[in-house]
C-alpha cells in the first residue's frame, strides 16, 4: 500500500499555502470550500481552528497549483464577505506543521525498538497497551512521512493526520493580509506579469479585524446560512 | 421603535429601501408575508412561474439601475428562481430574492417543501442568508440591499423561516448599522498606476477601447465620451456594453467578439494598446485567448479584483470604480488625433458593406436583420429593447443602434433563453414611460410564454417581436457550420403564436414580407397594450460574421458573397 499522502507530495504537484481569517459563523467553511470547488482548484489540505480573537477562525488551505492559481483563488476568496483576510505564505519565511497520531502494533519484544525510533523522530508516545502503542508527532510533512515509513514494518493499525497549519515567521501577522513591501512572490520571480499580480493583490484595503470581536456577540447573528 | 411581526418587517424594510414593485408567487412558507402585504402600498406583480419573477426583478434592475426584488415560497418556489439568480449573477445585476423557508424547528427534517436553498444558491449569489428569528430580518435585508448594489452588483438571497415571519420583534431601521468587516471596497486608481496608464496611452499608436457593462453600471458614459473626444481612441462595445457609448459616435466601431464586425476584430488583433473598461474578457469576446491581441499592451479597469488576469494577462490592472478612474484619466492624458489608426480601421471595413444582409434586395422573403432594422427605424432608435438569447439577439445587437445606456437588456453571460419576456415586464415596471420592444426567438419565447398572462393581468404596454424561423436558430447554425447540417432536435413545430396570445386576451399581428413587417411594427406601436407580432422570417439564415468557438478572433466565417446579386457590381469597385 502506498502512503496515504501520496497526492500531497510537493515533488508531484506544486503546492500553495493560504492562510485565511474568517468570521466564525455557520456555513463559512462551505463558502470557502465552494470557491475552490467551483473554480476547479484542488485542496490538498484544509484545517480550521479558533484564533485568540473571539469570533474569528483561522484556516490554512494548502492548494495544488502555481502562483497564478493561488492568486486567482485569493482574489475570489476576498469576495466572500465572511473572509477577513487571505494571505499566501508560500514564498514567505513561514512555519508549517502537521500533526499525526499513529497506532502501531507492538509487543514487549519489539516495544523498545519502536520507542527508540519514536525518540529519533521526536514523536511522543501517548498510549501504550499490551499489543499496540500510539505515537503523536508534529512537524513537517516529510518528517511525519519518515516516521510512518519506519513504523510500517511493525504494522500500522490506524493513523489520523491533520492538514497543515501555517504561520509566517517574525513580527508580521498573516491576518494583516499582503500589502506593499510584505515580500511577495514577485520578488522571487521578478517578471512584470507577476509583479502586476502582486500590485493588483495589494489593491485591497486591509481588513478591519479589531471591529469583528465587537460585531458578533451573537455568533449566529446575521449570516446563518447552513 | 415599534413591535412588528417578521412578515411586516419584511415590507417595512422594502419600503425603507424605496422598493415600489416586487415580483413574486405565493405559497405556504411565505404566506405570512403575503398576508401582511395587504397592509402595505407596494405593487406586487403575480408571475406565472418563479423563474419569471427572478428575470423580472433582473429586468427591473437593468432598466432602472435600482435593486430588483423577487419573492417566492420555500422549496420548489425557491428552486424555480435559480435560473434567474444565475443569470443576474453572470451579468452583475443587483437583485434581492426573498424566499420563505419551513419553520426553524423542522429544518433538517425534510419537511414539506423544505429545501436547502442557501446551499443551492451559494455559488450563484453574491451572498445569501438564512434568517430564523424576526429580530434578524431587518439587519439582514438592509445588508442584502447594500451588498446587491455596492461594488460589483449582484444577486443576494434572503431565506426567512415561516416562524420568523410570524413572531414579533422590534423594528427600528435607522438603528441598524451595516457592518461588513470582510467587504473591502476597491481603493481606486493609485498615483503610480495613473502615471503608468497615462504613459501607455500617450505612447500608443493603435489604441482601442473595449467598453463593457461596467461603463453603464458605474455611470461612466459621460466620462467615456470626454475621454474619447480628447484622445480620439476608437471604441468597441461588448454585448452588454452596447448603449454605454452612443452608436452614432463616429469613433464607435460597434460590437466586438464572436459576432462582432470583422473589421472590429481585426482592429483589436492589430491594436498596440487595449483599454478594457468594465468588461471581463469573456471567451465570446476573445476567441482563443492565446492568440488574442498579442501585439497589444493591456490596461484593465474593473471594480472586481478577481477579474484582473482571470482570462487575459494584462500589463496594468486597475481595481476601482471606472467613473472615478476616467475622471482622473481625462485630466491626465494628452490630447491626440490618431488619424492614421482610424483611417486604417476605416480601410479594414473592406467588403463588409456588401456582405451585409441589409444590402440584399427584396427577394420576397423576410430576413430577421430587416425586421430589426425596421424596428430601429420606426422607433427612431429610441425604444428600449429586451432580447432573448440566440440568433435574433445577435442580429439585434448588430442592427439596432443603441444610443444610450440601459437601452438594451439582454442575457449575456449565462445566455438564458426565456429571459426576454419576463425581463421586459420588469423593465416596463421600472420605466412606465417610453417604448419597450421584446425581440425573441420562437424557441426562447416558449420557455416563458406563460408570462403573457402576467402582461394581460397587469395590462402592460409591451411590443413583442417573435423572430420566428421554425428552428432553434443558433443551434441550427452551429449544426450547419460544424455538424454537416445534421439538424438534430432543432426544428420546432410551433403553436400559432397569434392564437396563443389571443387566448391571453392580447392583440396580435403577423408578417411574412418586408412591407408587412413594416406595417406590423407601425401598427403595434400605435396599439395600446401588449401586442405580439409573429415575424415569419427566412428559416435558414445565419448570423455573420462568426468566430467559431475557440478560434482566433480574426479567423471569421463571413457571409458568402454569392448570396447577394449586388456583389458583382460592388466587387468591381474594390
Amino acid at each position: 500500500m502506498r502512503v496515504i499522502s501520496e497526492y500531497r507530495d510537493p515533488r508531484q504537484s506544486p503546492l500553495q499555502t493560504l492562510v485565511l481569517h474568517v468570521e466564525d459563523k455557520p456555513g463559512v467553511l462551505d463558502r470557502v470550500a465552494s470557491v475552490f470547488r467551483r473554480r476547479a482548484f484542488n485542496i490538498a489540505s484544509l484545517s480550521v481552528g479558533h484564533t485568540h480573537r473571539p469570533g474569528i477562525s483561522r484556516m490554512t488551505v494548502v492548494m495544488e497549483g502555481g502562483a497564478a492559481e493561488a492568486e486567482r483563488a485569493e482574489a475570489n476568496l476576498h469576495k466572500l464577505i465572511n473572509v477577513l483576510s487571505v494571505d499566501n505564505v508560500t514564498e514567505r519565511p513561514s512555519l508549517e506543521r502537521h500533526l499525526a497520531l499513529v497506532k502501531v502494533r507492538c509487543n514487549p519484544a519489539n516495544r523498545r525498538e519502536i520507542l527508540q525510533l519514536c525518540e529519533v523522530f521526536r514523536a511522543r508516545v501517548v498510549d501504550i497497551g499490551p499489543q499496540a502503542l500510539v505515537a503523536e508527532i508534529t512537524g513537517s510533512d516529510s518528517k511525519i512521512e519518515g516516521l510512518v515509513e519506519v513504523l510500517r514494518p511493525f504494522g500500522i493499525l490506524e493513523m489520523a493526520r491533520t492538514g497543515a497549519v501555517a504561520m509566517s515567521r517574525g513580527k508580521q501577522a498573516s491576518e494583516q493580509g499582503s500589502r506593499p513591501g510584505s515580500g511577495t512572490a514577485s520578488e522571487n520571480e521578478g517578471s512584470t506579469e507577476t509583479s502586476n499580480r502582486a500590485a493588483v493583490r495589494d489593491r485591497i484595503s486591509p481588513p478591519v479585524i479589531e471591529r469583528v470581536s465587537l460585531l458578533s456577540e451573537d455568533g449566529r447573528s446575521l449570516t446563518a446560512a447552513r | 421603535m415599534s413591535q412588528k411581526t417578521g412578515a411586516q418587517i419584511i415590507w417595512e424594510c422594502l419600503l425603507k429601501e424605496q422598493v415600489e414593485t416586487v415580483f413574486g408567487y405565493p405559497g405556504g412558507a411565505i404566506l405570512p408575508a403575503y398576508d401582511a402585504l395587504t397592509q402595505y402600498r407596494i405593487r406586487h406583480v403575480l408571475v406565472r412561474h418563479e423563474q419569471g419573477a427572478a428575470h423580472m426583478a433582473d429586468g427591473y434592475a437593468r432598466a432602472s439601475g435600482k435593486v430588483g426584488v423577487a419573492l417566492a415560497t420555500s422549496g420548489p418556489g425557491a428552486t424555480n428562481l435559480v435560473t434567474g439568480i444565475a443569470t443576474a449573477m453572470m451579468d452583475s445585476s443587483p437583485v434581492v430574492c426573498i424566499t420563505g423557508q419551513v419553520p426553524g424547528p423542522v429544518i433538517g427534517r425534510d419537511a414539506f417543501q423544505e429545501c436547502d436553498v442557501t446551499g443551492i444558491t451559494l455559488p450563484i449569489t453574491k451572498h445569501n442568508y438564512l434568517v430564523t428569528r424576526a429580530q434578524h430580518i431587518a439587519p439582514t435585508i438592509k445588508e442584502a440591499f447594500h451588498l446587491a448594489r455596492s461594488g460589483r452588483p449582484g444577486p443576494v438571497l434572503v431565506d426567512i423561516t415561516k416562524d420568523a415571519q410570524q413572531e414579533s420583534a422590534d423594528f427600528d431601521w435607522d438603528d441598524i448599522e451595516v457592518r461588513l468587516p470582510g467587504a473591502r471596497p476597491a481603493s481606486g486608481v493609485l498615483p503610480d498606476e495613473l502615471q503608468q496608464a497615462v504613459e501607455l496611452i500617450n505612447a500608443a499608436q493603435k489604441p482601442l477601447i473595449l467598453a463593457g457593462q461596467g461603463v453603464i453600471q458605474s455611470g461612466s458614459t459621460e466620462g467615456l465620451l470626454q475621454f474619447v473626444d480628447k484622445t480620439s481612441i476608437p471604441v468597441s462595445c461588448t454585448l452588454l456594453g452596447l448603449g454605454g457609448f452612443p452608436a452614432s459616435h463616429p469613433l464607435n466601431l460597434g460590437m466586438m467578439g464572436m459576432h462582432g464586425e470583422s473589421w472590429v476584430n481585426h482592429a483589436i488583433q492589430q491594436a498596440d494598446l487595449l483599454l478594457a473598461f468594465g468588461m471581463r474578457f469573456d471567451d465570446r469576446v476573445t476567441g482563443n485567448p492565446a492568440t488574442y491581441a498579442t501585439a497589444a499592451k493591456k490596461i484593465h479597469v474593473d471594480i472586481d479584483r478577481a477579474e484582473i488576469n482571470k482570462n487575459v494577462q494584462v500589463d496594468l490592472g486597475i481595481v476601482g470604480d471606472l467613473r472615478d478612474t476616467l475622471l482622473q484619466l481625462n485630466e491626465a492624458v494628452d490630447e491626440c488625433s490618431h488619424r492614421q489608426w482610424n483611417a486604417d480601421i476605416e480601410e479594414m471595413k473592406g467588403d463588409s458593406a456588401v456582405r451585409d444582409i441589409q444590402t440584399l434586395p427584396d427577394n420576397g422573403r423576410l430576413y430577421a436583420a430587416h425586421v430589426i432594422n425596421d424596428i430601429w427605424n420606426l422607433t427612431d432608435g429610441k425604444a428600449m429593447v429586451v432580447t432573448d438569447v440566440g440568433q435574433h439577439q445577435m442580429w439585434e445587437a448588430q442592427y439596432y443602434k443603441h444610443e444610450f445606456p440601459r437601452q438594451l437588456i439582454t442575457s449575456g453571460g449565462l445566455g438564458t433563453m426565456g429571459f426576454a419576456l419576463p425581463a421586459a415586464i420588469g423593465a416596463r415596471m421600472a420605466c412606465p414611460e417610453g417604448e419597450i420592444w421584446v425581440v425573441c426567438g420562437d424557441g426562447g419565447f416558449q420557455m416563458t410564454a406563460c408570462e403573457l398572462s402576467t402582461c394581460a393581468q397587469e395590462e402592460l404596454d409591451i411590443n413583442v417581436a417573435i423572430i420566428n424561423n421554425g428552428y432553434l436558430g443558433m443551434v441550427r447554425q452551429w449544426q450547419e457550420f460544424f455538424y454537416e447540417k445534421r439538424y438534430s432536435a432543432t426544428p420546432l413545430r410551433n403553436p400559432d403564436f397569434c392564437l396563443l396570445a389571443q387566448a391571453h386576451g392580447l392583440q396580435t399581428l403577423q408578417a411574412r414580407t418586408r412591407s408587412q413587417a413594416r406595417e406590423s411594427i407601425a401598427k403595434a406601436r400605435r396599439t395600446q397594450g401588449t401586442v405580439v407580432v409573429d415575424f415569419r422570417v427566412e428559416q435558414e439564415d445565419s448570423v455573420y460574421p462568426m468566430v467559431p468557438a475557440g478560434n482566433c478572433l480574426h479567423d471569421m466565417i463571413r457571409r458568402p458573397l454569392e448570396e447577394n446579386p449586388l456583389v458583382e457590381t460592388a466587387q468591381s469597385r474594390w
